[in-house]
């Protein structure tokens, strides 16, 4: 029996010839990435040792600019841990901002064939390059950071077969949507993608999968290659690699095909992505005040190229608040030159800095109680961007964009048909 | 590694924003645990005696990274059996030391309230009210060592890898 990408990873990087479902593997960790949370008092832990500063990467991203006093000295913990140590690969607030998990993309930080640790949930967006990326603790961080490993426990593995090629005003978001909202959740379970309908995706739209995947519970989520993926990292990072394809006798849990052509907008209605998607005609004409457009599965140029194209000379509704955040000042800079941000500004959009933003309630877009929104971001829990009793819509950012124009949550098929 | 105590039922699904809610990220570790389900279940922090035993349902801790299972921990409880446990909260789970076990039926076969008995070495749980019995799926050796001995702040330390902590966060 053969092995799924993510079984020869970790057999790889464990030392061992074969992996499968319910082994309990040491696997070295070849990048670690800490961010501003970590620093907070409640979580750090003053460092003595590092493994190898060269395999650190830190990042603030949850709240830049510092959103609270207590957010400026996490910060400032932080650049005093980068200035102990060395550490060569620091985004600071400034030219090189973002989110960590744009910041993977944009410097081609994650490596196929590698693993890469960072203490945020939505860390398999790596996976999009082929590599074993996940969230982990703050212990986690601290065992990769030191030891340079850690433990995990091998799942069973389901295979998307991605087929044909997406309509208009349908994303890789309604992609998620479909497959969150038919099978559910995928705990202690890896997810693997390909098929033919991958290739004609960009890295960006791709990555919207693999760190949404962190919403279906995956332990890992990793993307075949393919040689768009290997010339994207190629033209970023001269270190080598080697990439990994499944065996063709790999045991999956189950294959299952997405037609990309069938697929329609969705959105999930509030609190969970879980087995909660519907057509956007089902909550169309629900009145919202605040859109939002951001964080690491939809902050970038596709994303806001998309959005620019849906707001273009038009008007934001007087009653709503949109809020775009692009997820590294890298994509910021893209949308300036190519005028979307300009666009986004003459609808009425308020564009903010690089930063997870609202999307995680910590700051610039916290909602207030019993006000709605839509949002083309990772996760609508209940209370996750503020007051517990505001109602969170998930879509694409096209839908979102459409629902900013209106008022009300409208289909995007209208704006872009 | 046993547990006797009263058990508090949760649902399917319980995520970390509910455990650990954003607003209590810049608080101490103990006035976090004064957070937990306050979004759900206000006041429920007030009723739980040390030692008690939550059972959740499915795919038990989903969402975010932060240390939630600390949370669970420093609020007194003595362990978790949920019918499944997300990868990220079980990784959480053995890392901060709050024993957790998977044990699936667990849900029907306990009313809030009931005592159970849960045994981590030989993986199964009892209710004491109903006299049933359910085999538990056992953590692998390595992980239960690591659990009972603290986690792994514990472990760096021990190993001048990192600093002590008067809390141990």
């Amino acid at each position: 029996m053969g092995m799924t990408i993510a079984e020869k990873i970790l057999a790889k990087k464990s030392g061992l010839a074969k992996v499968g479902p319910g082994d309990l593997v040491t696997a070295e960790v070849d990048t670690v990435i800490l961010f501003d949370n970590n620093f907070m008092p409640s979580q750090w832990r003053d460092v003595l040792k590092l493994k190898d500063p060269q395999r650190v990467i830190v990042v603030l991203d949850h709240r830049v600019p510092a959103a609270t006093q207590a957010s400026a000295g996490a910060h400032r913990t932080a650049r005093e841990f980068v200035k102990k140590f060395n550490i060569p690969r620091f985004h600071d607030l400034g030219y090189y901002q973002g989110i960590s998990h744009q910041l993977v993309a944009d410097h081609g930080y994650a490596l196929p064939g590698t693993v890469l640790l960072c203490s945020d949930s939505h860390t398999c967006s790596a996976g999009v390059f082929n590599c074993i990326a996940r969230g982990v603790g703050a212990p986690d961080m601290m065992l990769a950071a030191t030891k340079g490993e850690t433990w995990f426990r091998v799942g069973e593995t389901v295979r998307y077969e991605l087929e044909g090629a997406l309509p208009i005003a349908v994303t890789m978001k309604d992609a998620f949507l479909r497959i969150a909202g038919q099978y559910g959740d995928h705990a202690t379970m890896n997810v693997e993608y390909g098929g033919p309908g991958a290739a004609g995706l960009s890295i960006n739209a791709r990555k919207t999968l693999t760190t949404m995947s962190a919403e279906l519970s995956a332990e890992f989520a990793t993307f075949e290659p393919d040689p768009v993926m290997l010339d994207w990292v190629r033209a970023r990072n001269p270190a080598p690699f080697e990439a990994f394809y499944p065996d063709a006798d790999a045991h999956y849990a189950d294959v299952r095909r997405v037609d990309l052509s069938r697929l329609q907008p969705l959105v999930a209605f509030p609190d969970t992505v879980i087995e909660n998607s519907r057509p956007v005609a089902e909550a169309a004409g629900t009145p919202i005040d605040q859109a939002f457009v951001g964080s690491c599965a939809n902050g970038t140029i596709d994303d806001l190229e998309l959005v620019a194209r849906v707001v273009e000379g038009r008007r934001v509704a007087s009653s709503v608040r949109f809020i775009v955040t692009p997820a590294s000042q890298n994509v910021y800079r893209e949308a300036a030159r190519r005028g979307i941000v300009n666009t986004l500004l003459e609808a009425g959009a308020v564009v903010t800095p690089a930063t997870c933003g609202a999307c995680g309630g910590g700051h610039m877009g916290v909602l207030g109680a019993n006000e709605t929104c839509i949002t083309a971001t990772t996760r609508n829990f209940k209370g996750r961007m503020g007051d517990p009793s505001a109602r969170i819509y998930m879509g694409s950012p096209a839908t979102v964009a459409a629902s900013a124009i209106r008022g009300a949550i409208t289909d995007p098929c209208e704006f872009l048909n | 590694m046993k547990f006797t105590a009263r058990v508090w039922k949760f649902g399917d699904n319980i995520n970390t924003d509910l455990i650990l809610p954003i607003q209590a990220f810049y608080l101490t570790p103990p006035e976090q645990a004064r957070l937990v389900f306050h979004a759900n279940r206000p006041g429920w922090v007030d009723l739980v005696q040390p030692g008690d035993i939550l059972v959740g349902g499915k795919n038990f801790g989903m969402g975010s990274s932060r240390p939630a299972a600390r949370s669970l921990r420093n609020l007194g409880l003595g362990c978790l059996i949920a019918e499944s446990i997300n990868g990220l909260f079980f990784r959480n789970c053995v890392n901060f030391a709050f024993p957790a076990m998977e044990c699936r039926g667990v849900c029907d076969a306990f009313a809030e309230g009931d005592i159970a008995e849960v045994d981590f070495d030989a993986c199964s749980v009892r209710n004491l009210a109903s006299g049933q019995s359910l085999p538990a799926i056992g953590l692998p050796p390595k992980l239960l060592a690591l659990l009972k001995a603290g986690g792994i702040y514990p472990l760096l330390e021990k190993e001048g890898l990192i600093a002590p902590h008067p809390h141990s966060p």
